[in-house]
């Protein structure tokens, strides 16, 4: 693969410099070629038009805007912060080769055109990569932001699992470790509190990777209020409260300021204005609508009941994987909940299968085709093998928070299948949650372990195939499928 | 005219016990090695460079290694100090490794010229290991500019 690569940093002596003899020796490495341009103060050594026409992918480790940017238009491209590539150039690289699997690169720029591009930064061929670009730009955002979730989500999920391995999946639950101490409850305590982290980090660092540090602690309050009791809105409200917390940040940097006053706007100013602005828009905005709508759905569940009992299996599943804790996710929950107390079996499985399907179906898709996920990913599907397991469905959440336009329609199609399937078999359950570890409490547990298999099974082919298809456009963030939930 | 090490560096300019516990003490430390050889001839705004820069974004590595630099007037010619710390210092790296490799770079305001491309080439042996690790264990600040003249040219 033949490689082009621009280094730019703020001062230009050293860092740029750094991450070009980084990716260079992690390309060498990999087998690739690759013609670095690094636009320092030491000279930019600007790379030869021939070089770019013939490349396969273009990386981009810029702390500061780039030049002539309209010269590697037609290329695919990964774009990364400086750091990024020198602490962590052979992930680049394969990323890089990710990318340029996912989209070959467009027809060249005419020869002329791009010979004479580095003296006329005007290329007509850069209107239409432009979205891919923004694209790519919103990926990296979600991407830096899952990945600083991963550890909460192993840790958490796996001490969880463990909890309800040795305390048993119901009993743990009951007495808190502040009440009574016992191995399991401690186990579930701290495994909760790092899970109660999920959000806030993934919408802080979200904010970071958009804003730099003035969005780490807008991003976190705004992720802590998306999951706040009275609002709820779940890791998508926490992609949300990170885009408007960094975007936020992002404007007010584009305010000047007399020189005195910079020092202060970065630790100061742009939190403060920031914060106030993302908790204001997620108490004000966001609650209101989502009580009202969580109303509305839980109303048609319950209208629902009694009718086609395969039918509200499939919804059930849809419900449960489309926001993973969000508050569809807890409308059928609740209605599982509610339909247990009533002395109601059947739901509850269909609730859980649903929640179970999603994570396994991501490990298996990461088993299957380790090639199309990062290597954090790949981490994140091991771990997530024990999560679907226990029935931990927040297992899903880095693949769904990373890529959600392709990963929320599949999971919420095995879900849909393995909740309607659990309904067929007539598969009950007695118990709230528990995953494998409350199977005794399973009526006819044979086929509730089929349908568990097959929807993941659709999960993971489903995932699979989009991931190829279609690589470059996951530019939409969520709004996609949340329609697709309000019809369902 | 060829550059060598010795135009940007000196032994003088090479400690292997930084004392300082933080960057910004660490910075002010190696600053003063740079304005005693006369090389920085206003300590304080050429400091305010650097800090100026490691707000846009830490300079300090993942493999421990840090590169403050800044450019400003306040700077008589293109120098490099270098401190190694036997504790490491917190430059604000991605995994929160400390650096205990750390090279000041001071550069005069207006046109780079050679000099600027030799601190270019330090850092980009500063990304091979085998580098790095000849400078953790060089004994004496003379073995440190040995080193430097060997593997950094032009």
């Amino acid at each position: 693969m033949k490689i082009v690569a621009v280094t730019s940093c703020p001062t230009g002596i050293a860092h740029t410099y750094m991450a070009a003899e980084a990716l260079e020796k992690a390309a060498k490495a990999a087998g690739h070629d690759i013609v670095v341009e690094t636009q320092g103060s030491a000279g930019a050594e600007v790379a030869p038009a021939e070089s770019i026409r013939g490349a396969d992918v273009l990386i981009l480790a810029a702390d500061a805007a780039v030049r002539d940017v309209e010269r590697f238009a037609h290329l695919p491209r990964v774009e990364v912060k400086v750091a990024e590539a020198i602490n962590r150039a052979s992930e680049v690289i394969a990323r890089a080769e990710e990318a340029a699997r996912a989209r070959p690169a467009a027809a060249a720029a005419p020869a002329a055109g791009a010979a004479t591009a580095a003296a006329t930064p005007r290329d007509p061929a850069g209107d239409a990569p432009a979205t891919s670009t923004k694209g790519g730009t919103v990926r990296r955002w979600l991407m830096t932001g899952v990945s600083y979730m991963i550890p909460f989500v192993a840790a958490g999920g796996i001490l969880i699992a463990l909890a309800f391995a040795i305390g048993g999946a119901v009993e743990v639950t009951e007495v808190s470790v502040f009440d009574e101490f016992s191995i399991g409850a401690l186990l579930l305590e701290i495994g909760g509190t790092a899970f109660s982290m999920l959000v806030p980090i993934l919408a802080g660092f979200i904010a970071y990777a958009m804003a730099d540090r003035p969005g780490i602690a807008p991003g976190i309050v705004g992720g802590l209020l998306a999951v706040h009791d009275a609002i709820g809105a779940g890791f998508l409200g926490g992609i949300a409260a990170g885009l408007i917390a960094g975007g936020t940040v992002l404007l007010l940097k584009k305010i000047r300021v007399p020189a005195s006053l910079r020092g202060i706007m970065p630790v100061l100013v742009y939190p403060l204005v920031a914060t106030f602005v993302v908790g204001a828009l997620m108490i004000l905005v966001v609650g209101q609508p989502i009580a009202a709508f969580t109303a509305a759905l839980t109303s048609a569940l319950e209208g629902m009941q009694g009718t086609n009992a395969i039918l509200l299996g499939a919804l059930l599943g849809l419900m449960m994987a489309f926001d993973m804790g969000g508050p569809v996710n807890k409308v059928a929950y609740t209605f599982g909940l509610a339909a247990l107390a009533a002395g109601q079996f059947a739901p509850m499985g269909a609730v859980m299968a649903a929640g179970m399907t999603p994570p396994l179906g991501l490990a298996l898709a990461t088993a299957l085709a380790r090639r199309q996920y990062t290597v954090p990913e790949r981490e994140a599907g091991k771990a997530a093998w024990l999560m679907g397991a226990s029935f931990i469905t927040e297992g899903a959440i880095p693949f769904a928070a990373a890529d959600p336009v392709r990963v929320i329609p599949s999971i919420m199609a095995g879900s849909a299948v393995a909740g309607g399937l659990s309904m067929a078999f007539n598969a009950t359950l007695q118990a709230p949650h528990g995953g494998i570890f409350v199977i005794g409490l399973v009526g006819n547990w044979p086929l509730y372990l089929l349908a568990i298999a097959i929807g993941s099974v659709v999960t993971a082919v489903l995932v699979n195939i989009l991931k190829r298809v279609g690589a470059n456009t996951a530019d939409v963030v969520a709004e996609t499928p949340q329609k697709e939930a309000v019809h369902a | 005219m060829t550059l060598s090490i010795d135009d940007i560096t000196s032994e003088s300019l090479v400690t292997l016990d930084l004392d300082s516990a933080d960057r910004w003490a660490a910075i002010d430390e190696l600053a003063r090695l740079l304005e005693v050889d006369g090389r920085v001839t206003d300590r304080s705004a050429f400091v305010q460079a650097v800090r100026a820069r490691e707000e846009t974004g830490p300079t300090g590595m993942e493999m421990g290694i840090a590169i403050p630099h800044g450019k400003s007037s306040g700077v008589a010619r293109p120098s490099v100090a270098f401190g190694r710390s036997p504790d490491g210092v917190d430059f604000g790296s991605a995994d929160g490794t400390p650096a205990d490799l750390v090279f000041l770079i001071a550069a005069p305001e207006g046109e780079s010229d050679l000099h600027i491309t030799l601190l270019s080439r330090l850092a980009r042996k500063l990304v091979h290991d085998e580098f790095r690790d000849a400078l953790r264990t060089a004994a004496t600040p003379a073995d440190v500019i040995d080193i430097l003249r060997k593997e950094v040219t032009l």
